[in-house]
């Protein structure tokens, strides 16, 4: 049975979690490759366990009760495809992040800050993944986000980092809240807490509508939707690196699954408007999310921002998915799903990817700020090729990962003008155009990301210096591109084992991937759209390999190093190249008065005064205006005008509390 | 033996989009230039330019890296896939089914990747100012493109560029949605292939440049490379836009040999007349501001958009 294999490697890495402080305060020398070796071990453990679950078929399937928790529910846990999926999506990430941080673990100043609280998270995540009654999820979900916030406060000498934990802390408060009354509601007056008896009970369509409001406000909190994004980019790079790739990578996704096993698997029959919800939410994160992520400066923070467009994406999937679902076009709605899974599956692999890179470059030139790189490419080049892999896959290009799930959820698109619903007719090309608009960003952020900072020449003398990282993080990174390159080139596979989740989400499947002819994914049928990465690569492959090898041999391979050309006037100064903001200002000039309320302003002294010029950017995060602020202003007016309260007489008090007990007894009296 | 038929004609079409590609280079500069009443050089000067640059020594700046080296064949490489992905004489090639239209739009953006990645290498200021806006039109003629995309796929069925050309021959009638979905493609072209009213093909060290501005660091084998894949660029919007909107002479489907040379020669005629059309229209028209484009080629999103949008109300528009 996976699932006792399962709760055991959970149990174990429990154990290291308790292990690792009584290593560190003895100063072991060996604490930290210990910590992560034995992590490793049980993330792979799960993530074989993952693998039986989603492709052994339902004898591996099932749960157990355990004698603890809430005494009529126990504790139950379960794998089924849906869990096993994101098993693996989860320990996969796990086991690379293991892997990296054996190396990039021994730069840590303070290892007690981090070593304790790494099993605890990752044990956190695996329990959500598992759970299978409403108790266990949000006990596993608070560990989760509890030991995350540990692992954000590691180097909390930082003031920008406490802060970004204080933001943490209260969105992830505020999560928990909503899916404690989500589940609330699901469970009804009885405490029907377990899994199966909330998906045997039928939901008003009410209820289910309320509970999917609750769910995007929980999940989508941690998931980075718009607008409850706010504290993934002050958290997620605040983190050490590792743990960064973890928190982007894969607890987003721990998100989705929440989001994905409440809405389509428990709240019952999905009426239309939900979809309609869903789409604008994926739409608005995916294109303000890349919109921020291009202007940023911070390296992580950049990354962080990236993963907000690409939870939008997967919620766009998820929506169609449920536009679908509602009108009971089983094929369809299988296409989307499967294309929304596969994204999340894919996006926690080239995000880990490029969270490492971060932390490469963090360790090898000490610095962030990409104004202040450059030109790494010749002193960090495996590092240099291995990033470069991931701004490829990320920015959705063929023949690498990222593209094929863009290209299901186009499909899907493509299949929706026969939904009967005007507004999902009117919305869903909508989302499809901010969905490639997004997409195109994506590849402007990415070139600006890869190009500032691994290319042309150094802008400081930490880039100048800066040098190659150990081998466990290359190490780490090499699997990552790997996988990616097989999922680009071979989804077919990949697919063809959603098929059991997505018939227990939406009760239908993608048709059978052919292995043959030269393995082309087909989503709908053949005569519709066809893509095989497989051709692709290869083409390409062949097709410069046969220039190179024709102009080498018939024509010239001489080469000569000269200065640069640069019209003849090549300027040796490194200030005069292009810096990162000036590589974003036509894209902050064009989306910026809209996106961001831009505002550029001159100053210019009269002809022979002396003064400088002045030029002052405004920039407006108009979630922060628009929905934080008034509620921090709500919030202290009442906190005011409440404190009153505070400075009463025993009298008063006493009255108050008899007020309350009337007012209750009148509304329990008016109601029952 | 019929596979090995098939993967010869499938060959062909690779070789024939890159023995015509500079071709179409030469006929558009030469019809330019008795545009503007000169005499202007041979068309077969891109070909002589090509063997030129191929012989000469690569000249590279002292900073250059792997990746500047690389990126002009990979940059060609995935134009040239691309290029011989778009039916040209023949639909239902053997391998058309390998990549559809959205497909072939992504796999010029692989090429603009390493482009603009290229512009950036060495670090100087004109390398950055091509690959920035270089960057900035993607960002709305790659959307544009795929609302096209959607267009035209849910007016024939199909995002598979054999079946769409199929579908246009044998069920043309004209449609709001394909006419607005002809303009913006037209105006996509026009942009990506860094044509005179966004960029000007012509000019070297203007401020105005995007295309050649990152290309500026680049010489002999690297460029003829660099120059190949732009007008292998330049022929497959041609032949993508007489494809979709201009299908008739293309063979079919288990057509002989004769209709196929039949589809080759209305190629070429198709590909004289796209070049015409587009210099009478770049001579015509002056060359806009940088600031001016994204609204230029926003235009292009919007009626992408709305061509899709009018199909997702009824599928007769």
């Amino acid at each position: 049975m996976p699932i006792a294999a399962a709760l055991l490697s959970v149990a174990g890495l429990a154990g290291v979690a308790v292990a690792a402080p009584i290593l560190t305060a003895r100063r072991v020398r060996w604490a930290t490759p210990a910590v992560y070796g034995a992590s490793l071990v049980f993330s792979a453990v799960l993530l074989v366990c993952g693998l039986f679950g989603l492709l052994g078929g339902s004898a591996y399937w099932g749960g157990v009760r355990l004698p603890v928790g809430l005494p009529w529910v126990g504790a139950n846990f379960a794998i089924d495809p849906l869990s096993a999926a994101f098993l693996i999506i989860v320990n996969l990430g796990a086991v690379v992040a293991s892997f990296y941080a054996v190396g990039y673990g021994a730069h840590e100043e303070e290892p007690g800050r981090v070593l304790p609280f790494y099993p605890a998270f990752l044990a956190g995540m695996n329990l959500v993944v598992l759970a299978a009654d409403a108790f266990s999820f949000l006990v596993a979900w608070e560990f989760m986000s509890l030991s995350s916030w540990a692992l954000v406060m590691a180097h909390h000498h930082d003031p920008e980092n406490r802060r970004a934990g204080y933001v943490y802390l209260l969105m992830a408060s505020f999560g928990t809240l909503m899916l404690l009354l989500a589940f609330g509601l699901l469970a009804g007056p009885d405490g029907g807490y377990a899994f199966a008896a909330i998906r045997a009970a039928g939901h008003a369509p009410w209820l289910s509508g309320l509970v999917l409001i609750l769910m995007l406000l929980g999940a989508g909190s941690k998931a980075g939707l718009v607008p409850l994004h706010v504290w993934l980019p002050l958290a997620h790079p605040a983190a050490p690196s590792h743990v960064s790739a973890l928190m982007s990578g894969v607890m987003t996704k721990v998100a989705v699954y929440g989001f994905i096993r409440v809405v389509f698997d428990l709240a019952g029959q999905p009426a239309w408007w939900w979809a309609v919800v869903v789409l604008i939410l994926g739409a608005a994160s995916a294109v303000l999310g890349v919109l921020h992520a291009v202007l940023q400066r911070d390296l992580k923070r950049l990354l962080a921002y990236s993963t907000v467009e690409n939870i939008g994406i997967v919620f766009i999937g998820l929506g169609l998915g449920l536009a679908f679902k509602t009108n009971d076009m089983a094929g369809a709605a299988a296409l989307a799903v499967t294309a929304a899974i596969f994204h999340a599956f894919n996006h926690s692999l080239f995000k880990s990817l490029l969270f490492f890179g971060a932390g490469n470059v963090l360790t090898g030139a000490g610095e962030r700020d990409i104004e202040k790189l450059g030109g790494l490419i010749h002193r960090m080049p495996e590092t240099a090729y291995l990033f470069l892999g991931g701004c490829l896959a990320i920015s959705a290009l063929p023949p690498l990962n990222g593209f094929v799930s863009e290209w299901l959820i186009l499909q899907a698109i493509l299949i929706s003008p026969e939904l009967p619903q005007w507004a999902l007719r009117f919305l869903v090309p909508a989302s499809g155009a901010m969905l490639a608009l997004a997409a195109a960003l994506a590849a402007a952020c990415f070139v600006r990301a890869f190009g500032i900072t691994f290319l042309s020449r150094p802008r400081s003398p930490a880039a100048e210096t800066a040098h190659e990282v150990g081998r466990w993080q290359l190490r780490a990174m090499y699997a990552l591109i790997a996988i990616c390159l097989v999922a680009g080139i071979f989804p077919g596979p990949f697919l063809d084992a959603l098929s059991p989740a997505s018939q227990l989400l939406v009760g239908g499947a993608m048709p059978k991937q052919p292995i043959l002819p030269h393995l082309a994914i087909i989503p709908i049928s053949e005569s519709r759209s066809s893509y095989s990465g497989f051709l692709v690569f290869f083409f390409i492959l062949m097709a410069s390999w046969a220039a190179i090898r024709v102009i080498h041999n018939f024509a010239s391979r001489a080469v000569r190093r000269a200065p640069p050309w640069d019209c003849g006037f090549p300027d040796p100064s490194p200030q005069t190249q292009y810096t990162a903001d000036s590589f974003a200002q036509p894209i902050r000039r064009v989306f910026g008065p809209i996106a961001f309320r831009a505002k550029v302003t001159q100053t210019m002294p009269p002809p022979g005064d002396t003064a400088p010029a002045r030029l002052t950017l405004s920039l407006r995060d108009l979630v922060w205006e628009f929905v934080y602020e008034p509620l921090e202003g709500a919030v202290l007016y009442a906190a005011e005008r409440l404190n009153v309260l505070q400075f009463l007489t025993i009298r008063s008090y006493l009255s108050l509390v008899f007020a309350a007990l009337v007012l209750l007894l009148v509304l329990v009296a008016t109601w029952a | 033996m019929g596979l090995i038929l098939a993967i010869l004609v499938q060959g062909a079409q690779m070789v024939l989009v890159l023995a015509l590609a500079p071709g179409l280079v030469g006929f558009t500069r030469k019809v330019k230039a008795r545009l503007l009443r000169r005499q202007g050089p041979p068309i077969l000067q891109p070909y002589r330019d090509l063997y030129r640059l191929v012989r000469k020594e690569a000249v590279l700046a002292d900073n250059a890296s792997w990746l500047f080296r690389n990126a002009p064949y990979l940059i060609f490489a995935t134009t040239w896939v691309a290029a011989a992905l778009v039916p040209t004489f023949a639909t239902g090639l053997h391998f058309s089914w390998a990549a559809d239209l959205i497909a072939i739009t992504a796999l010029l953006g692989s090429a603009r990747f390493f482009l603009a990645l290229a512009g950036m290498d060495i670090g100087t200021a004109f390398g950055g100012i091509g690959s920035s806006r270089e960057m900035l039109f993607a960002t709305l003629a790659e959307p544009a493109m795929i609302m096209i995309v959607f267009t035209v796929a849910l007016v024939a069925g199909s995002t598979q560029l054999s079946t769409v050309a199929a579908f246009m021959v044998d069920h043309a009638t004209l449609r709001v949605s394909l006419g607005l979905a002809l303009i913006g493609l037209i105006i996509v072209a026009l942009t990506e292939n860094a044509r005179v009213p966004v960029d000007n093909p012509a000019t070297h060290l203007e401020l105005t440049m995007v295309h050649e501005a990152m290309v500026l660091e680049y010489s002999g084998r690297h460029l003829a490379v660099i120059e190949l894949a732009a007008a292998l660029k330049l022929l497959l919007y041609i032949s993508l836009i007489a494809c979709i909107f201009a299908p008739w002479g293309i063979a079919r489907q288990g057509d002989g040999l004769l209709e196929m040379a039949f589809g080759v020669v209305t190629f070429v005629g198709k590909l004289a007349v796209g070049g015409f059309l587009m210099v009478l229209f770049e001579t015509a028209i002056a060359k806009m501001r940088v600031f001016r484009v994204p609204e230029f080629v926003g235009g292009a999103l919007m009626l992408g958009f709305l061509g899709t949008l009018l199909l997702f109300v009824s599928r007769s528009f």
